[in-house]
């Protein structure tokens, strides 16, 4: 039997893994034609590219995965005719393959309304990884931007937008509100309000007459006599099923598109199958994934003997990025006699929930949530099972509040077995909890693995974890993630059982709440805590034998066992004077120097004998510590900035220093650094940094997460055209949120990375103190601030801490004389180690 | 080691007691050699051991933290984190190299190191 697939999209895909899981060997010959030039990617997760995803990454199987399930792949080779005589297709190259079974998962373009001037460079359609690799060429030059269409879509190229840096972006949509087809009218109203602070403008009931400019676009002009001024667009209106091969072989297609299909997903031509976008089953068209995969397994069942039907399928969403929350399931809009609606509305914080509760207030229909959606998955569930609802229906979007017990956890327990956990792959309760106790799978990675549930959307991940942390719990198997065998707790419960009980040495927290000893893993971790809450000096009495050997000596240990010292050079600025200084030193002790990757200069090879005589040296001329041994804030980098660059938009060194000396000595889960450019040609990366601000025409872009290492990363944009106190002011609260909930030794890439919701979230903290604790944590950074003292100063002006730096207890004069150095370059160096 | 020379012990007067930070370690030089001494103020013990990693050969190891495992009292050498027991000297991170441990007594605030006779022949032979 050969079977031919036209289009190699989502869908496509799908069916391929499907037929090949359930077919006998060899039973089918399969050959597969896709238009675009690569394997079937991840279009639903399109977006991420900009946030530094690769093709790759998005590719949803390789090349050898179809090889080596014999599936003959044409890539970026079209067919263009369908002979349903003879049964056979026609290629663009030439090729002619016949067929016993045809499938259509052709998909769907970007429906592009007839306005004149679309043809204008720099008006793009969002659907393929080439539209975007087009649009990240074209917005380096572009600053304003606009987006046609303020449906799902629409948002999500509106974000794709901020990300490539046009942050002063319009949403044109047509209708009177946003996201007509999902959202009422009180919830589009506050997704609006969230939208705009976000820097979007957003105008509804706008209808675009033309696009303006000659070659390239420079506006747009609306039917109402307005215009905007727009370097960019991006169109997304709505989608166009693919039906042009089945209208060109006579197959019947939908006044608006669409080829007709039954429940068996089956054309007139009864060998013809279509699935996915391009499909029109009963009068609808599937512009989502999920249903997209089901087709295919229909189909997959009806040609491999089983009789597998398709009924129609939900269309709830939830919007998965911009910094807002919005979520619609079941039927949004019931109104009327059989229905009673709930809502719930706080426009302080910018939320907005309603749900559809059946007459006898025993099930939910539908609803809408805006600004919180973290109930989406829970209340989906709810709705599609027909769970019976509480007594109080509204506690499902407002907590029950005070009396009976209700955790979020209990919620996913109440679901009966069958319930569909991951729609996209369709996975149930059943099979997570499964794999979780027969499979012994105990990471999201391997569940993923083991049943593909959440390989799809993602919007089923969080739900999936609770089901097994549960199953995990409930085979007694739960294991917490606890520091070491001295602590059994997590970094985050430390953190807060430190500050509650005021616990300031590494004994009382033996004694209050660990047991033994302590080891070298939970020392430095409780001593990184301490000094985060307290910021008293590190080797105050009893705790520094608590800290990392580093810490302890304040200074880095080198092969050989001598020490660097890296004195603080805020934003990389000095004066001739202090390199003067510098030079002095390092003669006078005979130290290595070499400009360091942080903007500044390290001195190598400083017996531990020497290390206070010299810090004294440093800050008689005014250096102080640089912190370059602790988990602490390290460097700060900066361009030039406009104080002499011709391009400089802002002062980046002043700025570079002053948020250097503000969280200079500040003690985090892992080090912390920063950096500050002057304008967006980023000559000082700060993009690579756990903090990067850019100077802007308007203020400063601040950019989180990021870091180079082993495993370099991008930083995210957080927030956009900031004045400097409000990027302090946001710095402040990232910080403290970073310290007091990060795992230990995890850069803030690594936080952000398992933290749910992602940027998003964080956001959500940072900018709109979802979490009500901004006030809190920028009281408690200036707390910090204010108790900083250099720790170098207090050694060199402390006799007691002075002796800790002799080698020898029994002779304090004598250096270590088994340290020796080879010379290289005029300067000396480590001997080499055995 | 042979077991009948180990019995006999010179008792080396190395610092005073309050010479050791609480919980951490200081180095003790010994004619030519170097030996860490520890004082576990938490457990009321006190340890010595060579001062030398034999990891890389680094004079660091009374520059580590020491700590338990399993109750087992052990330090971890600052460059790379391996541990050693204080008691046996056997490397606690899974590794073949081991390190010599002595014996440490307190009196009068003193802290003598005991170093035994086939130490001081091995000194006597280099
Ligand atoms: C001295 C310096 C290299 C140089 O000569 O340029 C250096 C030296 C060390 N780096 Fe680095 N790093 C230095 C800049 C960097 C940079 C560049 C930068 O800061 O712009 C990076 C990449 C940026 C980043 O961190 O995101 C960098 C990424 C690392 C990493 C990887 C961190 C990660 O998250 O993957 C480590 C390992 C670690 O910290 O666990 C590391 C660890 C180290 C250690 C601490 C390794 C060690 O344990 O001995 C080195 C200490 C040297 C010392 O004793 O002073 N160093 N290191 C640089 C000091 C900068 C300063 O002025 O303080
Ligand atoms: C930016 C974006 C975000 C989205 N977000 C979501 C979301 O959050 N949730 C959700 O459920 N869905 C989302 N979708 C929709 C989802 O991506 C689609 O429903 C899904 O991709 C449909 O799969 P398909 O295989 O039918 O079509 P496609 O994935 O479009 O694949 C069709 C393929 O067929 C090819 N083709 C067409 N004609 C021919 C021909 N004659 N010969 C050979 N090949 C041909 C096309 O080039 C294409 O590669 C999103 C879509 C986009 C663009
Ligand atoms: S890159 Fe490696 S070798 Fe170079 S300084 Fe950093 S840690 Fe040391
Ligand atoms: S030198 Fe001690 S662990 Fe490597």
């Amino acid at each position: 039997m050969k079977i031919v697939i036209i289009g190699n999209g989502m869908v496509g895909y799908k069916f391929c893994e499907k037929i090949t899981a359930k077919a006998k060997p060899g039973q089918f010959q399969i050959i597969v034609f896709g238009e675009e030039i690569r394997p079937a990617y991840d279009r639903v997760h399109l977006g991420e590219f900009f946030s530094g995803k690769s093709a790759d990454d998005l590719t949803l199987a390789t090349a050898e995965w179809y090889s080596s399930n014999n599936i003959t792949l044409h890539l970026g080779d079209p067919v263009i005719s369908i002979d349903r005589e003879n049964k056979t297709v026609l290629s663009h190259a030439g090729i002619t393959a016949s067929y016993d079974y045809l499938i259509l998962s052709t998909g769907s373009a970007a429906f592009v309304p007839p306005i004149p001037g679309t043809d204008k460079k720099g008006v793009f359609i969002y659907r393929t990884i080439e539209d975007l690799e087009m649009m990240t060429a074209h917005a380096r030059k572009a600053k304003k931007g606009a987006v046609i269409g303020g449906g799902l879509l629409g948002l999500e190229a509106a974000k794709a937008m901020i990300d490539l840096g046009v942050t002063d972006t319009h949403v044109i949509e047509f209708a009177p509100r946003l996201m007509p087809r999902q959202i009422d009218d009180a919830g589009a109203g506050m997704l609006k309000t969230k939208l705009e602070t976000l820097g979007l403008k957003i105008l509804t009931s706008k209808n675009t007459s033309s696009i303006l400019g000659d070659e390239t676009i420079t506006g747009m002009q609306f039917s109402d006599d307005t215009h905007i001024d727009v370097d960019m667009l991006v169109i997304s209106a709505g989608i166009k099923p693919r039906d042009e091969l089945a209208k060109q072989c006579g197959l019947e297609v939908g006044p608006r598109g669409g080829i007709v299909v039954n429940d068996h997903m089956q054309t007139a031509d009864a060998s013809i199958f279509a699935i996915g976008e391009c499909a029109l089953h009963n009068g609808m068209i599937y512009g989502l994934v999920a249903p997209g995969y089901e087709m295919a397994d229909v189909v997959v069942s009806n040609i491999t003997g089983g009789s597998k039907t398709f009924t129609g399928y939900d269309m709830s969403t939830k919007l998965k990025l911009i910094g807002v929350d919005v979520a619609s399931f079941g039927d949004p809009f019931v109104a009327g006699t059989d229905c009673n609606t709930i809502v719930f509305e706080d426009k302080i914080k910018g939320i907005y929930k309603r749900i559809n509760v059946s007459k006898d207030g025993k099930h939910l229909l539908g609803g809408v949530l805006v600004g919180e959606a973290e109930a989406y998955n829970m209340l989906l569930q709810t709705c599609k099972n027909k769970v019976i609802l509480p007594p109080n229906p509204e506690d499902v979007i407002l907590g029950s509040r005070g009396g009976s017990e209700s955790d979020g956890g209990a919620g996913v327990l109440s679901l009966l077995d069958d319930a569909l956990i991951c729609s996209c792959e369709s996975v149930t309760k059943a099979g997570i909890c499964n794999a979780v106790t027969d499979q012994n799978c105990e990471t999201i990675d391997a569940i993923k693995k083991c049943t593909k549930a959440g390989t799809g959307c993602g919007g089923c991940v969080p739900m999936v974890k609770d089901l097994m942390l549960h199953t995990m719990k409930a085979q007694g198997k739960y294991i917490r993630n606890v520091l070491c065998e001295h602590f059994s707790y997590s970094r985050q419960e430390l953190y807060d059982l430190v500050k509650m009980k005021e616990i300031k040495s590494f004994d009382n927290a033996l004694n209050e709440i660990g047991h033994g000893d302590g080891c070298e893993v939970c020392k430095p971790a409780i001593s990184s805590i301490m000094a985060s809450l307290w910021n008293e000096m590190i080797l105050k009495k009893g705790n520094d034998t608590a800290q990392d050997s580093n810490d302890r000596y304040l200074a880095n240990i080198q092969k050989g066992g001598t020490y660097s010292v890296v004195p603080r050079i805020p934003g990389g600025e000095i004066t001739p004077d202090k390199l003067i200084v510098i030079g002095q030193v390092a003669k006078k002790y005979n130290l290595y120097t070499k400009i360091t990757g942080g903007q500044r200069i390290d001195m190598f090879g400083a017996h531990v004998n020497d290390l206070p005589e010299i810090w004294s040296e440093l800050i008689d001329a005014g250096f102080e510590s640089g912190h370059a041994y602790g988990k602490a804030l390290r460097t700060v980098k900066s361009c030039v900035g406009s104080t002499w660059c011709r391009f400089g938009l802002h002062d980046s060194v002043s700025f570079a220093i002053q948020i250097e000396e503000r969280y200079r000595g500040l003690r985090s889960p892992h080090k912390l650094k920063g950096g500050v450019s002057g304008c967006i040609r980023e000559c000082a990366e700060a993009q690579s940094k756990d903090f990067g601000i850019i100077a802007t025409e308007k203020g400063w872009n601040l950019f989180v997460c990021g870091n180079g290492g082993s495993k370099p990363k991008h930083a995210l944009l957080l927030a956009t055209d900031l004045d400097s106190e409000t990027c302090i002011k946001y710095l402040d609260r990232f910080l403290m949120f970073y310290i007091k909930t990060a795992e230990p030794l995890s850069r803030t890439a690594t936080w952000l990375n398992k933290m749910e919701g992602g940027i998003d979230y964080l956001r959500n903290v940072v900018v709109n103190d979802s979490l009500g604790l901004a006030q809190q944590f920028e009281a408690e950074m200036q707390l910090l601030v204010d108790s900083y003292k250099c720790e170098w100063k207090e050694v060199v002006e402390t006799q007691e801490l002075r002796k800790r730096f002799n080698h020898f207890v029994n002779a304090p004069e004598e250096k270590d004389p088994t340290i020796q150095f080879d010379e290289l370059r005029e300067q000396k160096k480590a001997k080499e180690w055995k | 080691m042979n077991n009948t020379i180990t019995q006999n012990i010179t008792w080396f007067k190395a610092c005073r007691t309050q010479d050791v930070p609480a919980n951490g370690g200081v180095c003790v030089k010994y004619k030519d050699d170097q030996i860490a001494l520890f004082h576990f103020t938490r457990r009321d013990e006190w340890y010595a051991s060579q001062n030398m990693c034999p990891h890389r050969m680094q004079m660091a190891l009374s520059r580590g933290m020491i700590g338990t495992q399993q109750g087992e009292p052990k330090v971890a050498c600052p460059f790379h984190k391996k541990t050693f027991s204080l008691v046996t000297g056997e490397c606690l991170s899974g590794d073949e190299c081991s390190i010599k441990t002595y014996p440490v007594k307190v009196e009068h605030d003193y802290v003598y190191v005991g170093i035994t006779a086939d130490e001081n022949m091995e000194d006597m032979m280099v």
